[in-house]
């Protein structure tokens, strides 16, 4: 029998406040979707890094604006999406340079994509141009 | 709901141990940024960063270890990490940090550290 797709919604003002109730959200929802301790820490972690992001960069530190995750289970995945009405950043296109570099350069940009891919099993950025912009998280399940 | 982190300091010779506990993330991490400056500002320039009670990190909070890394070292002194849970030192293992900072056990294994090496690189 296929499984029945479930979605949730968690819509916060952008301020790095709210992170920790994101991370609440997103940890009951890995929970939920049976995913290992070890993983659910993964996706708490890389839709942290998604969402500081977008409130640091994509809205440009803007309390007035409202950052969505959206989580949907299907029986296989574990799908997230961060979704932001700023300024399109694509943290996919940041240049991933070695710790070193970054030190040497003072710098420290690109260290949450590279969290977010490892973390997770698939990472896409899709830019509606004057509409949304989405980033997408996916973690398989492993069928026990 | 606010995040809930701490920053304890305590000194031991010529060393400033900073004890974090809770959540290091973008909204804490301006916090511990600051506190390292003020290390900085008040001369003390080798610090232990005990990270036993840390629950969470995230890049924000490794940022601020790694802006302040090449001023201190300049200057003699050296930014050495104690003590992560298992959880934490992953995110750190994740993005190569024990290539390039000095990552210990605990505070003490951090004391022996300084009296071996006080700037990493520089044996």
């Amino acid at each position: 029998m296929p499984s029945v797709e479930r979605k949730f919604i968690l819509q916060v003002p952008s301020s790095t406040e709210n992170l920790a109730m994101i991370r609440d959200f997103v940890t009951s929802i890995a929970e939920q979707a049976g995913l290992t301790p070890g993983e659910v820490a993964d996706m708490e972690l890389a839709v942290d890094e998604a969402c500081a992001n977008v409130m640091e960069h994509a809205y440009g530190r803007d309390l007035t604006k409202e950052v969505s995750v959206r989580a949907t289970l299907d029986g296989d995945t574990v799908e997230i999406d961060v979704i932001d009405t700023g300024q399109g950043f694509d943290p996919t296109a940041v240049e991933q340079l070695d710790l070193e570099k970054l030190i040497s350069s003072r710098r420290s940009g690109g260290l949450g994509m590279r969290l977010m891919k490892t973390l997770m099993d698939e990472v896409h950025y899709e830019m509606i141009p004057g509409k949304k912009n989405e980033l997408r998280m996916i973690k398989h399940l492993r069928k026990k | 709901m606010a995040t809930s982190f701490t920053i304890q300091r305590s000194t031991q010779d010529d060393l400033t141990i900073l004890s974090l506990a809770g959540f290091l993330d973008a909204h804490t991490a301006p916090e511990f940024e600051t506190a390292v400056e003020q290390e900085i500002e008040g001369g003390h320039r080798k610090l232990i960063v005990d990270c036993a009670g840390l629950t969470y990190i995230s890049s924000a909070g490794l940022g601020v270890f790694m802006s302040f890394l090449e001023e201190l070292r300049e200057n003699g002194g050296d930014i050495k990490i104690c003590g992560p849970s298992p959880k934490v030192l992953q995110v750190f293992e994740i993005l190569g940090f024990p290539a390039i900072f000095d990552m210990l056990p605990d505070v003490p294994a951090a004391v022996r550290r300084y009296a071996e090496c006080p700037v990493r690189g520089g044996e």
